[in-house]
């Protein structure tokens, strides 16, 4: 006992010697560049190296000291209750029992956790995303909803009765437990009540699920088609021209001009548009067709509740149909500047965070007028580099049967 | 007792002559180096865990301050970090590489050897009453592989183009293209490198628990005797042998994707402008090989936390585990089930749908033992008479945070409401509390109850207090928050959320949780402090310092090679006898016969053996007519 507490004033004493003489260092160097600024949170362009890099110093000296003294309050702290401890004890009174203290503290943490919880879903839970934007997405949010209420009454329940038990039960020397090794009822009922409840969200699940990936042959046929091409760190867009149809694609075609590798043998690449910004009209199915070149990236549309991803040799889609158009959510929300984005929300490398893109919903009339002012993919320099000379009507190729999407 | 079960146990033959130290002649490098002792070899792993923790630990504050301050330059980071942070600014891709090492030192370095390396080791032979592993050279030699490992995997911090930067599933092409970013160049090498090694590591210790728990436990001590802690440990250890050699197989050949030319993940790529030749390959078959180990990784790092919590919560409750078989059963159920779910993790890879449904089902069904588990533990505490020690706060903490981070797995596990919350801040919230939280406080309370086995002495209870609730109330005010990042679609592994208008609401957030984290990390020098001074200057421990009935507690507290002087002692019950009823102390070790309890003996003791049942009502009868 004597030797610990001897090693503990030791250690207290060296420290506060060390922080003095750590203070007296930093308080002159203070002196010397008191033009410099003290925090690291705030600073300036150097103008002097070596001031800035002092101040630098200073600043973690700073924090590191700041700390140190928190460490040596703790200590003293414990200290003093450690000798109040011992004169309870040595008056012959009961020590502090710190398996009370511990107890009320599980009891404290409940309540104020459980205000926490709510705060966060009243508060934080009030910055999410809107309701869904596409006809698919309320299933999403409805599943969303069952699934929210049943597992923050478990929540509730299960950390409610996780803390109490902790109170009610913390430890006394007049009490034993209540030795109760197992009951075989109680436990299959908490196995067979999860198990219902799970089956009952799988089963609605896998049907939501069904119906969002499942799209029938015959109404993809009917979407109109999008074709995004990913890589680093960028979206590539192509519209099918007048055909409907977009040309095929081939990674190993790719060229300056030619950016996403469009296969020209394919008669329904001809009168494809490219366009810089992904605009659709509003009720109509939409067929995204992914691609990426280089590395996996994901398509991610959170308003939506769209997400695939884009892999490199895989070609995947995401077909649904968007309800609200941009116009009618930037009222919506009352933020007159709102752009539904593309996210891309697969690491894919150094600019990752800001591979993005406009996407914009619009009334069919407003898509139609947009869509005719996109250029053709087939540019001019693309002709000249593919040998071409003579621009094939696009009538010519509708009767082609090759189509992109053989479904 | 009749019921005992006689293991044919080598190790047990075995005299205390052939064993005593003084046949030894220990050198520094034989006792502390190349131990073959496996609770020296326990140690080892423990503080290489808890080493590789702290860094861990520090880079994900270094990645915090760039989210919470993505404007503001910091020219201490540049001192610190060179190159890598340009004008105290972290780069970009210097950062996906933080995020990148901080997941993998954490899942697998400090959560995967940390954990069952020090765990297992030191309790599988100390439970089972074994003299040692099975193979204690083959010990060794993991703890040195995962030893290389660690170096291996910190040296690419020193190479030129920085670590590993693709995320910790190191998903091709990104990380088969050393183009594709700086982070998939020399580090990557030296990850795949180092995952090699760590999964050979983890191999050999893995077989060497397996053998142990199967053929060196003492008389007595049959599968239906061993503490939860075993149990967890041994399926663990299955579960790593089975799937550990998929990683490998799929990084071999990522490795040859990278450096021979071979196309297994790779096709149709345009990268920077330049058509590469590989062709007929598939990204798609790296996450299936990835996930395969993937996802019953995440078990192998839970279910070890889960036995400590089980055996913590029943030793400190002064209450039998409720449920011992049922425990054992969803630890079983969670092991197979794990293997079943991992395509959970690629419902929007477009994987063909109907698979999709399957996973689905699979992963919902993992559930069920899960939520058996924590009604379990509930009804652990309920009427228990609860000694809050450290190790007993930080089991409480596990089973809230797996409550917590559980119940957003069903969220997740659903495909359809995955399609809009994968890889977004949801994720990283579940999973954060669900195995990491919990993993790391399952861990803790591992450290502090078992300390005084490791080092003969006691950690400061108070200090202990103070870290928890720190730590504790940290972590819930880092993750979840995060949640509702997730709900608004905000995408993980973001550098910044500057860029997207709709993000910046949660800059604020992001502040705040920095600061919770920085909070947290400081908390843990509480825990460094009372670690290392505890070693050498912490308060002598008893020889059972808890009043714990497993076996571990019998041996002396000068933790001698072969653990037990004389002979190994013999199991004659469960481990969970706590508060029997008639019996005149709240516990009864395992090496007390039923003979000695004769008050205190249930019918359900004697596992229907008719003729101990007999002798227990003939000593009822007799008793009672004394009485009379």
């Amino acid at each position: 006992m004597k030797f610990e507490r001897s090693t503990y004033l030791k250690i207290i004493f060296s420290s506060i010697s060390f922080l003095l003489l750590f203070l007296t260092n930093n308080l002159f160097a203070q002196g010397s560049t008191s033009t410099a600024p003290t925090s690291v949170n705030a600073p300036t362009i150097a103008i002097d190296g070596s001031m800035a890099s002092d101040a630098m110093w200073m600043g973690i000296g700073y924090n590191v000291l700041i700390f140190l003294l928190i460490c040596i309050v703790i200590a003293i702290l414990g200290r003093i209750l450690k000798i109040y401890d011992l004169t309870l004890q040595m008056q012959s009174k009961k020590g502090i029992d710190w398996n009370k203290i511990m107890a009320m503290c599980f009891g404290l943490f409940l309540i104020v956790g459980l205000y926490g919880a709510y705060w966060e879903y009243t508060v934080h839970g009030s910055m999410i995303l809107p309701d869904a934007a596409s006809k698919h997405g309320v299933r999403i949010d409805e599943m969303f909803n069952i699934t929210l209420i049943i597992t923050t009454i478990v929540f509730v329940g299960t950390q409610i009765m996780l803390f109490t038990f902790a109170y009610i039960y913390r430890g006394s020397q007049l009490r034993k437990a209540h030795f109760l090794p197992h009951n075989n009822t109680i436990e299959k009922l908490w196995t067979i009540i999860p198990a219902i409840v799970l089956t009952i969200l799988v089963v609605f699940g896998s049907l939501t699920w069904k119906s969002i990936m499942d799209v029938p042959v015959s109404e993809q046929r009917s979407a109109l088609n999008v074709d995004i091409t990913a890589h680093q760190f960028a979206w590539e867009v192509r519209y099918p021209g007048k055909d409907g149809k977009l040309g095929l694609k081939n990674a190993k075609l790719y060229s300056a001009n030619n950016k996403v590798g469009v296969d020209y043998k394919d008669k329904n690449s001809y009168d494809d548009l490219t366009a810089d910004e992904i605009v659709v009209p509003v009720n109509k199915p939409l067929r995204i067709n992914l691609i990426a070149q280089d590395v996996i990236h994901s398509f991610y549309l959170p308003w939506f509740r769209v997400q695939i991803n884009a892999v490199p040799g895989l070609p995947t889609f995401f077909q649904f149909i968007p309800t609200i158009t941009t116009d009618e959510m930037r009222t919506k929300l009352d933020n007159p500047t709102f752009e539904y984005k593309l996210y891309c929300n697969k690491i894919c490398g150094g600019n990752h965070f800001n591979m993005q893109k406009v996407f914009r919903v619009v009334k069919e009339a407003e898509y139609q007028d947009w869509l005719s002012k996109q250029k053709p993919y087939l540019n001019d320099q693309l002709k000249k580099e593919l040998k071409m000379t003579v621009v094939q009507p696009a009538d010519s190729v509708i009767k082609n049967k090759l189509a992109f999407n053989k479904l | 007792m009749a019921t005992a079960l006689t293991v044919n146990n080598p190790a047990s033959v075995h005299s205390h002559e052939e064993h005593g130290e003084h046949h030894h002649h220990e050198t520094f490098l034989t006792k502390y180096i190349f131990s073959q002792d496996h609770k020296m070899i326990a140690k080892q792993f423990l503080i290489t865990g808890i080493i590789m923790g702290v860094i861990a630990m520090i880079l994900s504050v270094l990645f915090r301050i760039q989210l919470a301050y993505p404007n503001t330059a910091f020219p201490f980071l540049e001192t610190l970090l060179g190159r890598f942070a340009p004008e105290g600014r972290l780069d970009p891709n210097f950062y996906l590489s933080l995020v990148t090492i901080h997941g993998t030192i954490m899942v697998f370095f400090v959560l995967t050897a940390g954990l069952s390396g020090t765990f297992s080791n030191l309790l599988i032979p100390l439970q089972l009453g074994a003299r040692d592993m099975a193979s204690p050279f083959l010990n060794m030699l993991s703890y040195w592989f995962f030893f290389t490992a660690c170096v291996i995997m910190l040296s690419s911090f020193f190479v030129q183009k920085g670590p590993a930067g693709g995320g910790w599933t190191i998903y091709p092409p990104l990380s088969a293209l050393p183009k594709a970013m700086p982070g998939s160049e020399m580090g990557m090498t030296l990850w795949l490198a180092s995952m090699v090694l760590f999964v050979a590591s983890q191999l050999m210790g893995g077989i060497n628990y397996i053998s142990t728990v199967l053929n060196m436990r003492t008389k007595g001590m049959d599968l239906w005797k061993m503490p939860l802690t075993i149990w967890a440990f041994f399926l663990t250890a299955i579960l790593g042998v089975l799937s550990f050699p998929v990683l490998v197989a799929g990084v071999v050949l990522l490795i040859f994707d990278r450096s021979m030319g071979t196309s297994f993940y790779l096709s149709d790529i345009v990268l920077n402008g330049a058509v590469l030749p590989n062709e007929g390959g598939s990204p798609i078959l790296f996450e299936h090989l990835f996930w395969f180990l993937g996802h019953p990784e995440v078990y192998i790092v839970i279910m070890p936390a889960m036995g400590i919590a089980s055996e913590v919560m029943a030793v400190n409750s002064r209450k039998p585990i409720f449920g011992y078989h049922a425990m054992v059963y969803s630890l079983i159920g969670i092991t197979v089930l794990s293997f079943i779910v991992w395509g959970h993790h690629m419902f929007v890879t477009g994987m063909n749908p109907f698979i999709g449904g399957v996973f689905m089902i699979t992963t919902l069904i993992i559930a069920v033992p899960s939520a058996v588990k924590t009604f379990n533990w509930l009804a652990t505490l309920w009427r228990g008479n609860i000694r809050f020690t450290p190790a007993m706060m930080f089991a409480i903490g596990l089973v809230s945070f797996f409550i917590s981070g559980g119940l957003t797995g069903i969220f997740l596990g659903n495909a359809a409401l995955d399609i809009n919350l994968h890889d977004t801040y949801f994720v990283v919230a579940h999973f954060h509390l669900v195995m990491g939280s919990a993993a790391i406080f399952g861990m803790l309370a591992g450290v502090y109850h078992w300390f005084p086995k490791m080092f003969g002495r006691l950690m400061d209870e108070k200090l202990g207090y103070l870290h928890f609730w720190l730590t504790f109330i940290g972590a819930y005010l880092v993750f979840f928050p995060m949640h509702f990042m997730g709900l608004d679609g905000v995408p993980r592994r973001y550098y910044a959320f500057t860029e997207f208008e709709s993000m910046k609401q949660w800059l604020s957030v992001n502040t705040f949780i920095t600061w919770a984290a920085i909070m947290s990390a400081l908390a843990q020098v509480a825990f460094l402090f009372n670690f290392f001074y505890s070693i050498f200057h912490g308060k002598k421990a008893t020889q059972n310092p808890w009043n714990a009935n497993t076996l571990e507690w019998t041996t002396p507290v000068e933790r001698i090679h072969g653990n037990w002087p004389g002979e190994i002692p013999t199991v004659y019950r469960w481990s969970y006898d706590y508060s029997k009823p008639g019996h005149d102390q709240d516990f009864i070790p395992q090496t007390v016969p039923f003979s000695q309890t004769m008050t205190s003996n249930l019918p359900h003791d004697f596992e229907d053996d008719p003729d101990v049942e007999k002798l227990q009502s003939e000593w009822i009868k007799q008793n009672s007519q004394e009485v009379k």
